[in-house]
């Protein structure tokens, strides 16, 4: 019969060799950082093959990325520009051809962040790799696919005769910081579904709620003229930031100028969100696929 | 026996110091009233019963060590390996390890809408191989998992035993871990068997540590040096393959 004393650790550790540590305990912060960033081309690939296999799938392909919002878009551009046409905003189809498409990356970002660990059980529990990979992963498919809706929303609000400028480049940063904004959102939502399965129902649900709320086919500003309470709510919502500022930059109307600070407040948001996300997701290493 | 130093001076790889793992699971049917536990109001007033899996094993696998673990069904092997992987958490008692354990089950595959060849590189990827390096190994694992003709095709379309070949043939074509196998080489028909416990040689020659959870003796004879043998969540004994499976044969 085997008895196992403290002393079994013997220190004679050989180079190359890892030293014995805790099942179930965690890398530290800076560590496991270092461990994800060793996998970036791990979480490209996940990515990238994901985007092939959705492709692969349907007859259209990638069409699909580029269809789906401006179908969405042209639903919503129906019900809510026939049947509601006098609260519009002025240049209608460009507004929401902009929100639809904006929402879309946050809203499949969140939704298929939050499911990132729980859907990919048989990956985490055969091979050992940190798991903030998969969200970010996720995330990074949502990005790529970001990438052409991008481009179709500025190709139309070209065609709507508002003049293409250098402040057009200020959408790069703006990707970047809701790329970032919606990893931190991913992360914190992915580890929250690990915890409580039932989130998962109430995903659909949050991603509605939001979508009516943010002014994606009404004007906030509009709406709620005469009520500086709400206006002040809203200018500190991420979303509602984001959204005003890519109006702002590519519609040439003093309407939808953005207020200068939204800059601030979204760069805050992006950076605030993405440090708790890797945080919160990181404190919870352990628990991911695990069954009890 | 393998005691706290080991006589040829090898390193301790994983330490199992008197773990017990208690699973509490939602009872049903009449018999769910023996040795109840009310919940309260949160638990909807359903009946737990605590399932007592591992009652206090201990023992220390070094490196270059083949472990057959045996014991009939339900006698908490798998729990044991998935405690030592971290998926299932210790009661009480500590698993140390030196690294990160893989866990090769039978069962779902890595990403099943992906291609075999897909998941290789991912797979790959994931155990921190760099893309020149996988795609360099690609040939080699596909040839081991003998899957040439079903590569390209998504691995939602494998049957059960290509899918635990290709996850044994991923898993194995880094070296140094420490792997433990559940089952999965019964999956495979024989000549793969014969090929899996040949690598599973090479891996402990290597200094890598394996387990090996299997109802086959055979098995558990060509390729584990130590037998651990766990009835009831004890450990009933821990010695050199031949004496454990010939006691075990014999009970």
């Amino acid at each position: 019969m085997v008895t196992t004393e403290p002393d079994a650790i013997a220190p004679a550790a050989r180079p190359g060799l890892v030293p014995l540590t805790l099942v179930g305990g965690r890398p530290p912060l800076g560590t496991y950082l270092r461990q994800v960033w060793q996998r970036r081309s791990f979480i490209y690939a996940l990515a990238r093959f994901r985007i092939e296999a959705e492709n692969h799938q349907n007859r259209l392909g990638m069409a699909w990325v580029v269809l789906k919002p401006l179908l969405n878009a042209g639903l919503y551009g129906t019900i809510f520009g026939v049947l509601m046409a006098s609260g519009r905003p002025p240049h209608f189809v460009e507004f929401l051809v902009i929100g639809v498409f904006l929402f879309e990356f946050f809203a499949t970002s969140f939704t298929s962040g939050a499911k990132s660990i729980t859907t990919n059980t048989a990956l985490v529990q055969s091979l050992a790799f940190p798991r903030m990979a998969l969200p970010i992963a996720v995330v990074l498919q949502r990005l790529l696919q970001f990438v052409p809706m991008l481009a179709i929303m500025v190709v139309v609000v070209a065609a709507f005769g508002h003049p293409i400028g250098p402040e057009w480049l200020l959408l790069v940063p703006l990707t970047v910081l809701f790329f970032a904004f919606n990893t931190g959102l991913a992360l914190i939502a992915a580890r929250l579904t690990v915890h409580v399965r039932d989130l998962n129902n109430l995903l659909p649900f949050i991603t509605r709620i939001t979508f009516y709320t943010t002014g994606i086919f009404f004007s906030i500003e509009q709406r709620f003229a005469d009520d500086p309470l709400v206006l002040r709510i809203a200018s500190f919502v991420p979303l509602h930031e984001f959204l005003t500022l890519a109006r702002g930059v590519l519609l040439d109307d003093p309407v939808f100028e953005a207020p200068p600070e939204f800059w601030l407040y979204a760069s805050v948001w992006s950076i605030g969100v993405l440090v708790v996300g890797i945080v919160f997701f990181w404190a919870a290493e352990e628990r991911y696929g695990r069954t009890d | 026996m393998a005691g706290p130093t080991d006589p040829q001076g090898r390193r301790p790889v994983v330490v199992v110091d008197d773990l017990h793992v208690e699973y509490r699971v939602l009872a049903t049917g009449k018999r769910a009233k023996a040795g109840e536990a009310r919940g309260g109001l949160l638990h909807r007033g359903r009946t737990t019963r605590t399932v007592h899996a591992l009652r206090g094993v201990s023992f220390t696998a070094y490196e270059g060590d083949s472990v057959g673990v045996i014991g009939a069904n339900g006698s908490g092997k798998s729990t044991l390996m998935r405690a030592i992987v971290g998926l299932t958490p210790a009661t009480r008692g500590t698993v140390q390890a030196a690294g990160r354990p893989s866990l090769l089950g039978v069962g779902a595959a890595l990403v099943k809408e992906l291609s075999g060849s897909r998941n290789i590189i991912l797979g790959g990827l994931a155990l921190g191989f760099t893309r020149e390096e996988i795609e360099a190994r690609h040939d080699d694992i596909v040839a081991f998992a003998g899957l040439e003709e079903f590569i390209d095709l998504p691995m939602r379309t494998y049957s059960s035993g290509m899918t635990a070949r290709l996850k044994f043939a991923i898993a194995t074509a880094r070296n140094h871990d420490i792997l433990i196998v559940d089952e999965a080489l019964a999956v495979g028909d024989k000549g793969f068997r014969a090929k899996s416990e040949g690598r599973i040689r090479e891996i402990r020659d290597d200094a890598g540590t394996v387990f090996l959870v299997s109802h086959s003796m055979k098995s558990v004879r060509d390729t584990c040096s130590r037998t651990v043998w766990i009835e009831r969540g004890r450990l009933v004994m821990d010695g050199p393959t031949d004496e454990v499976v010939t006691a075990y044969e014999a009970r």
